[in-house]
């Protein structure tokens, strides 16, 4: 199958092995993938903001560069960024040319671990790393594309990974993007019930499907000195047990 | 005591951040509600599609209120009660005094009602020289406090025990105890005294049936029985969108009202008001009157994304599930209805320019959607109000910001530029908390190299 890989913005600059990582296990699991070097955001920091019309800018941009591509399906290491594509038709409501244009976009664009399970049927992907890990629900791939049991079964399928299911793993980290920015001190004591929770699951690593709540997480677990460290479900599943 | 403003929620925020009762009391009670919620919808099986049936029964309401209205004005006065429509606070608050100062009232018992919470009838009353006196027993521990409630139906929550055991001992000379059932027995000894004395009830109503007239409010203390029956002269304020069309509606309501808000099968209390009273059941008050309150519902009514906010129940199951609220509770929300539901309605009701900061206090996550019993879509809501904020009132930096942004977005060329800018600059300026520096090389950059 071939697959047009949608890195994001925040991954593209800031976190390359999510982006690296993903590209392996598609093709390990016989996905060709394809990059347009044109890419950058989804547009959902200006959407959540309330800057509609910068929003549809940007959405345009990324409906006009995907829909040239041939692959079969837009894939992305991102619940949050997926999400966003899927609201790009709440965005052209009412715009005949743009509103069908954004649904078929949407239709063809998934999240990762969704895309593994659900689409290609795949369960194991052939990773091995030993220790006990933990999932953090983020909220996006959670309730707007209902991704639960997808990275759960993924992770189970990882051999030595032992998984234990996190205390209230769908509670929100805090992050919530212009949120955090807006108010920073309510996100901090969010994040703050989700460090507990993790530090008491007595875990080696927190793995997540968004980079965000992960530089979220993994900021405060590392200020504070914990072991516990993040990583990213892509990442995981590119782990072998070569080490 | 000073009630905090929606204007300040910021500062707030903070503050309620840094009160430990009351995040202990918060983090206490919203994970009880939360628990047993979770608890009492997974005992039916068909919640689902309960919530379904509901919202499709509140979503046929608002696409004709002003029908379903007019057939429950018809039946009730058909039973005796005489029904008022108030345009807004003054205007019912002004309805309620005259209706009581007509009769001499010098002494009210009311039961718990958001309505009159958010016209702030207590005070127009207390002004107009009668004393009021709430009787619930949460609203009557904040009332003895001078606060407004922090929570939808738990409106005393953000106290501790023993914060209401020096309350009472202050307020009502109760000997020093933090012992529930002797805070109880003292409040109810008082409320019994007025309930005795009282000229008026004022109530709140949870539903009002189109095809018979009849007023429905459920409760767990039986004071609302009290308020609605002792008094010669029933009032009961409720918001224009408490309508729904049959009596039959109610099955799915009482199942998932109590279901949310407090995790209960059903309320110990449920009160079926139809009409005065009349032979053969000759009890009751004399009069009912019933006021319907607008207070910028209409014009919530009148946009097709906005509507759905009308389809709320008030049964606080959202502040339980909000990650934000869980923190900082009620007040700093600086609104009778806080947390998620309260962010979407407060701003349509006191003026978009008063609580702008409210639809930006929450991270989207999503949770009080996934609980909400009538289906709103808060964060689609939260979304719809802040792009009315930041377009007529966003900060000029704010809004240069993401004009910036856009371009930056839509050039491959200026934002491979600003990766590189950013690069530099996050040499000489410190970068945001638990965010991750720039790579020295992007993705972009590597897949050359692939």
């Amino acid at each position: 199958m071939k697959v047009a890989l949608f890195v994001t913005c925040l991954v593209d600059q800031m976190w390359t092995s999510i982006g690296v990582s993903s590209v392996a296990v598609l093709r390990r699991v016989g996905c060709e993938v394809e990059f347009d070097k044109r890419q950058t955001c989804c547009a959902q920091p200006a959407f959540n903001t309330g800057y509609r019309d910068e929003a549809r800018q940007v959405a345009r941009r990324f409906i006009s560069i995907f829909e040239e591509s041939k692959a079969d399906a837009i894939v992305s290491p991102s619940g949050s960024c997926t999400a966003m594509v899927h609201h790009y038709p709440q965005l052209f409501a009412g715009d005949p040319e743009w509103l069908p244009r954004a649904r078929a976009v949407a239709a063809r664009t998934h999240e990762l671990s969704s895309f593994l399970v659900r689409v290609l049927k795949k369960e194991n992907v052939g990773a091995s790393w030993s220790g006990k890990l933990t999932w953090h629900d983020a909220c996006h791939g959670l309730r707007d594309l209902n991704i639960k049991s997808e990275p759960r079964t993924l992770i189970r399928n990882v051999r030595g990974a032992e998984f234990v299911e996190l205390e209230h793993a769908d509670a929100c980290c805090g992050f919530g993007g212009t949120f955090s920015v807006k108010y920073p001190e309510i996100s901090m004591a969010i994040l703050d019930q989700k460090i507990d929770a993790i530090e008491r699951a007595g875990v080696q690593a927190v793995v997540s499907g968004d980079a965000s709540c992960l530089m979220q997480i993994g900021g405060r677990l590392s200020r504070q000195g914990s072991k516990v460290r993040v990583m990213h479900l892509a990442e995981l599943l590119n782990e072998s047990s070569q080490q | 005591m000073n009630h905090p403003s929606s204007e300040t929620f910021k500062e707030n925020a903070k503050a309620a951040l840094a009160d430990v009762q009351l995040r202990g009391a918060l983090k206490n009670a919203t994970s009880l509600f939360g628990e047993r919620r979770k608890e009492a919808a997974a005992s039916l099986p068909n919640w689902e599609e309960l919530r379904t049936q509901a919202r499709a029964i509140k979503d046929e309401v608002l696409s004709d209120l002003e029908r379903h209205l007019k057939e429950f004005v018809r039946n009730a006065e058909s039973r005796g009660a005489v029904v008022h429509r108030a345009r807004d606070a003054a205007e019912a608050n002004s309805i309620i005094c005259g209706l009581a100062q007509e009769r001499n009232a010098r002494v009210i018992v009311k039961s718990k009602s958001m309505t009159t919470e958010e016209t702030h009838l207590n005070d127009a009353l207390e002004a107009a020289g009668m004393q009021v006196v709430e009787t619930d027993l949460g609203e009557y521990i904040i009332q003895l406090a001078h606060e407004p409630p922090s929570h939808i139906i738990a409106p005393a929550i953000h106290k501790t025990r023993q914060q209401i055991g020096e309350l009472f001992t202050a307020e009502l000379g109760m000997p020093p105890t933090d012992d529930v059932d002797q805070m109880t027995s003292t409040a109810r000894a008082t409320l019994r005294d007025r309930f005795a004395a009282a000229d008026v009830g004022i109530s709140g109503v949870n539903f009002a049936i189109a095809e018979t007239g009849t007023i429905v409010i459920v409760e767990n203390e039986g004071n609302i029985r009290l308020t609605t029956s002792l008094p010669r002269l029933h009032i009961a304020m409720m918001g224009i969108e408490k309508v729904i069309p049959r009596f039959a509606d109610l099955d799915v309501f009482l199942k998932l009202l109590p279901r949310s808000g407090t995790g209960q099968r059903l309320t110990t209390y449920q009160s079926f008001i139809t009409g005065v009273k009349s032979a053969p059941d000759d009890e009751g008050p004399d009069e009912l009157h019933i006021v319907l309150l607008d207070n910028g519902r209409s014009r919530m009514l009148a946009h097709p994304v906005t509507r759905q906010s009308l389809a709320c129940i008030r049964c606080g199951a959202c502040l339980n599930a909000c990650p934000v609220y869980q923190q900082i509770g009620g007040h700093a929300y600086g609104s009778v209805y806080p947390g998620p539901i309260g962010a979407v309605i407060t701003p349509q009701l006191m003026g978009i320019q008063k609580a702008a900061q409210l639809p930006f206090a929450s991270s989207l996550c999503g949770a009080c959607r996934d609980v909400c019993p009538v289906k709103i879509d808060i964060p689609q809501l939260l979304l719809h109000l802040r792009g009315e904020i930041s377009q007529r009132k966003g900060s000029a930096t704010e809004r240069l910001i993401f004009k910036v942004w856009a371009r930056v977005m839509t050039s491959p060329s200026l934002y491979k530029l600003s990766a590189i800018a950013g690069r530099i600059l996050q040499r000489v300026v410190p970068i945001p908390r638990n965010m991750r520096k720039l790579e020295s090389k992007s993705f972009n950059d590597l897949w050359t190299n692939d």
